[in-house]
C-alpha cells in the first residue's frame, strides 16, 4: 500500500499536526518508503497467533477503593495539577471558544 | 584544576561510594570535581540541557552530614549522577529534549530518580537525548547535537554521533563528566550508545523499573537503565533504581536481587548462544572480528558456546518501526497546548487549530514523521493488516528467544553493526537510521534484559561493544557474562580530551 499527498493530508488531520504543502510534499515519499519496507512482515504465516498483549507476563492489579490512598496519585492538589498550564484561569485549563 | 580533582572523576560508582564511607575524601569534593568537568565540556559537548551544580553539591552535603552523624549510608551515597532529561524532576525542567515541553517544571519526582536520591545520589544535570528518545544519533534534540567526546585515529576532527538515544548519558559518562547516569531504552537507547562511547549499560527486564514520571514514548517497550564505566557500577546501580511501583501498571512485583553481591565471572556449566541470524552480510569486519574475540573469552571464562537460531530476526525491526511509531502517537496525543507545555494559538483559530499548530511548531522532524506513522498503522481500515500483523510478528519474535533459552542461558551478539558513525552521516535517510538497531531491537520486542559492555577498539580507533541477553529476570546472568568479557577485554581506552 501506499500513500498519495490526500492520505497524507488526511493522516496529519487525524493527528492534529498543521503541515504545509512542501512539507506534505517531502513527507510522500519518506512515509512511502517506510511503508514499503515494514510491507515485509505480510510475508510471515502467524496462523494460528495470538497478537502480543503483554511482553513480560503479569497479572493486572487493582488499587483499594479508598480515596486518596496514594496522596501523590490522589486529589487535592489542583493548583499544582495547573502550574504548567499555559492559561490555566480560575483554577480551570483555558481552552479557545470551543461553542459558536 | 588540582590534581586532587581530576583524579576523583576518574572514579566509579564503587570506587566513589567506598571513598566517602572510608572517608578517603568527602561527597562534597567529589561533586566539586564532577560539577567543574561538567562546565568546562558544556560548550564543545553539549551532553547537558540544564547542569545543576547546586543539586550534586545539596546531596553532597547531605552524605558527608550522615557520614559525620555516625548514619547509614545508602547504595549510591556520595555517587553524583547525570539524569537522562526524559526522567521527570520536580523543581527542574523536564523537557524529552522537545520544544513542546520546554519549560515543563514537574510538581512530582519520577520514581526511579526518586530511589535514586533515596540511595544518596546527587544530580549533576539533566543529560541531552534525542527528541522524545526518537532517534539512534542525539541528532533529534531541539537542544543541538550532543557530541562524542571520541574522535577517529585518521587524524581528521569529524564530530562523532555518543548514539542514541541516551548521547547525553554516554558522552558525559565516557568524558568523565559523571561516573554513571541513568539511561532509558526502547530499542536500544541504552545499549548502542553505550557501544559507541566505550561504556557498559543494562536495560533490565521489562518491568524491573518503574516507568512512573519517565516521559513515555512506546509504553510496551520503554524501561530504564543504568549507564556507567562497568559491569560492577551498572549492577549497584540498577539495584537502586529497580523495584515493584504501584503507580506503574506494568511494574514486576517481585524482590530486587542483591546483583552486585552475586557477581561472578565464573561461567562454568553456562550455555553462551550465538545466533546464526545475527551473522549479516556488509557487517563490519572489526564488528566481526569482535564478535569472535568475545565467544572465545566466555569460552575461556569457562562456557560453553552452542549454535541457536532466531529465525524471525529480520522481521524484528519492521515489526518495531511498526509498533513504536503506534504506541508514540496514541502516547503523544497528550501534547495539546492545553495542560502544560508550549500552546501556539493562531489569532482567529479555535480549538482544533490550536491542537494543530501547537503540535507542528512542538515537534520535530522525526517525531513527527513517527507519529504519522502511528496514526495510519492505527487507522480504520489498515489496523489489521498493520499493527495487528506485527503484534503476532512480535509473539514469534518472543517465542524465537523462548525457544533459544532452552538451549542456552545467555545469547552473545554484537550491540551495534559499527562503530560510532559521524553527525549526519545517516540523517538524511530515516530507513537508514533505523537500520543501526537491527542487534538491539529484537530483545527489546521481547522485554529480555540485556546489556553492552566495551570490547575493544575498531579500526578507526573506536569503541566496539558487546551485547549479551538473558532470559526474563536473569540480569544476574547477564552482568556475569559482562563481568566475563569485561575481565579479558581490559578496556581502559578513552577520550583524549580535546574539550
Amino acid at each position: 500500500m501506499s500513500v498519495d499527498t490526500a492520505t497524507v493530508a488526511k493522516i496529519a488531520a487525524l493527528a492534529r499536526i498543521k503541515v504545509t504543502e512542501a512539507e506534505l510534499e517531502a513527507m510522500v515519499p519518506e512515509l512511502n518508503g517506510i511503508l514499503a519496507w515494514v510491507e515485509q512482515l505480510g510475508e510471515v504465516d502467524v496462523t494460528g497467533v495470538e497478537p502480543m498483549t503483554a511482553v513480560i507476563p503479569n497479572h493486572l492489579r487493582l488499587r483499594e477503593d479508598v480515596i486518596d490512598a496514594d496522596p501523590l496519585t490522589g486529589g487535592g492538589i489542583r493548583d499544582r495539577v495547573l502550574a504548567n498550564a499555559p492559561a490555566a484561569e480560575h483554577g480551570f485549563f483555558g481552552v479557545p471558544k470551543v461553542i459558536e | 584544576m588540582p590534581e586532587t580533582s581530576n583524579a576523583l572523576t576518574e572514579l566509579g560508582v564503587a570506587a566513589i561510594r567506598e571513598g566517602v564511607a572510608k572517608g578517603s575524601f568527602s561527597a562534597v569534593e567529589v561533586a566539586e570535581a564532577f560539577n567543574a568537568n561538567v562546565a568546562a565540556a558544556q560548550q564543545a559537548l553539549n551532553a547537558f540541557i540544564v547542569p545543576t551544580p547546586e543539586k550534586a553539591l545539596e546531596a553532597a552535603k547531605v552524605v558527608d552530614a550522615d557520614r559525620a552523624a555516625g548514619k547509614p549510608l545508602g547504595k549510591m551515597a556520595g555517587v553524583p549522577i547525570g539524569m537522562k532529561d526524559l526522567f521527570a524532576t520536580r523543581g527542574v525542567q523536564t523537557t524529552a529534549a522537545s520544544h513542546i515541553l520546554e519549560g515543563f517544571t514537574p510538581e512530582y519526582e519520577s520514581t526511579v530518580s526518586q530511589k535514586l536520591w533515596d540511595a544518596g545520589a546527587g544530580m549533576l544535570g539533566k543529560l541531552n537525548l534525542d527528541q522524545f528518545a526518537m532517534g539512534s544519533s542525539n541528532e533529534t534534540s531541539y537542544f543541538g547535537n550532543v557530541i562524542s567526546p571520541w574522535r577517529r585515529n585518521d587524524g581528521g576532527n569529524a564530530a562523532l554521533a555518543p548514539g542514541g538515544s541516551s548521547g547525553g548519558s554516554s558522552a558525559a559518562v565516557s568524558a568523565r563528566l559523571c561516573p554513571a547516569a541513568t539511561g532509558t531504552d526502547t530499542g536500544g537507547s541504552i545499549r548502542q550508545p553505550a557501544a559507541f562511547t566505550g561504556i557498559a549499560g543494562i536495560k533490565p527486564t521489562y518491568g524491573r523499573c518503574s516507568r512512573w514520571g519517565i516521559v513515555a514514548f512506546a509504553s510496551s517497550l520503554d524501561q530504564a537503565g543504568p549507564m556507567a564505566r562497568d559491569v560492577r557500577d551498572c549492577a549497584i546501580m540498577l539495584g537502586a533504581m529497580a523495584g515493584f511501583d504501584p503507580k506503574d501498571a506494568t511494574s514486576l512485583d517481585m524482590p530486587v536481587p542483591d546483583w552486585e553481591a552475586a557477581l561472578s565471572a565464573d561461567l562454568k556449566g553456562k550455555k553462551v548462544g550465538i545466533p546464526r541470524e545475527y551473522r549479516m552480510d556488509g557487517m563490519d569486519e572489526d564488528v566481526a572480528k569482535s564478535w569472535e574475540q568475545g565467544i572465545a573469552w566466555l569460552k575461556d571464562a569457562g562456557a560453553e558456546v552452542v549454535d541457536i537460531s532466531l529465525p524471525h530476526t529480520k522481521y524484528a525491526l519492521p515489526t518495531y518501526y511498526i509498533i513504536a511509531p503506534a504506541e508514540a502517537s496514541s502516547n503523544l496525543a497528550r501534547y495539546d497546548g492545553v495542560r502544560y507545555g508550549l500552546r501556539d494559538m493562531p489569532s482567529g483559530g479555535n480549538l482544533q487549530d490550536m491542537y494543530a499548530a501547537t503540535r507542528a511548531a512542538g515537534f520535530g522532524a522525526e517525531v513527527k514523521r513517527r507519529i504519522m506513522i502511528g496514526t495510519y498503522v492505527l487507522s480504520a481500515g489498515y489496523y489489521d493488516a498493520y499493527y495487528t500483523q506485527a503484534q503476532k510478528v512480535r509473539t514469534m519474535i518472543s517465542r524465537d528467544f523462548t525457544d533459544a533459552f532452552t538451549r542456552c542461558d545467555v545469547i552473545l551478539a554484537p550491540t551495534a553493526p559499527s562503530a560510532a558513525f559521524a553527525l549526519g552521516e545517516k540523517s538524511a535517510d530515516p530507513l537508514e537510521m533505523y537500520l543501526n538497531d537491527v542487534f538491539s531491537v529484537p530483545a527489546s520486542l521481547a522485554g529480555l534484559p540485556a546489556m553492552s559492555v566495551p570490547a575493544g577498539l575498531g579500526l578507526e580507533g573506536l569503541p566496539l561493544g558487546l551485547q549479551i541477553i538473558g532470559r526474563p529476570f536473569d540480569e544476574q546472568g547477564v552482568l556475569n557474562a559482562g563481568l566475563a568479557i569485561e575481565q579479558r577485554a581490559q578496556f581502559t581506552a578513552k577520550p583524549e580530551r580535546w574539550w
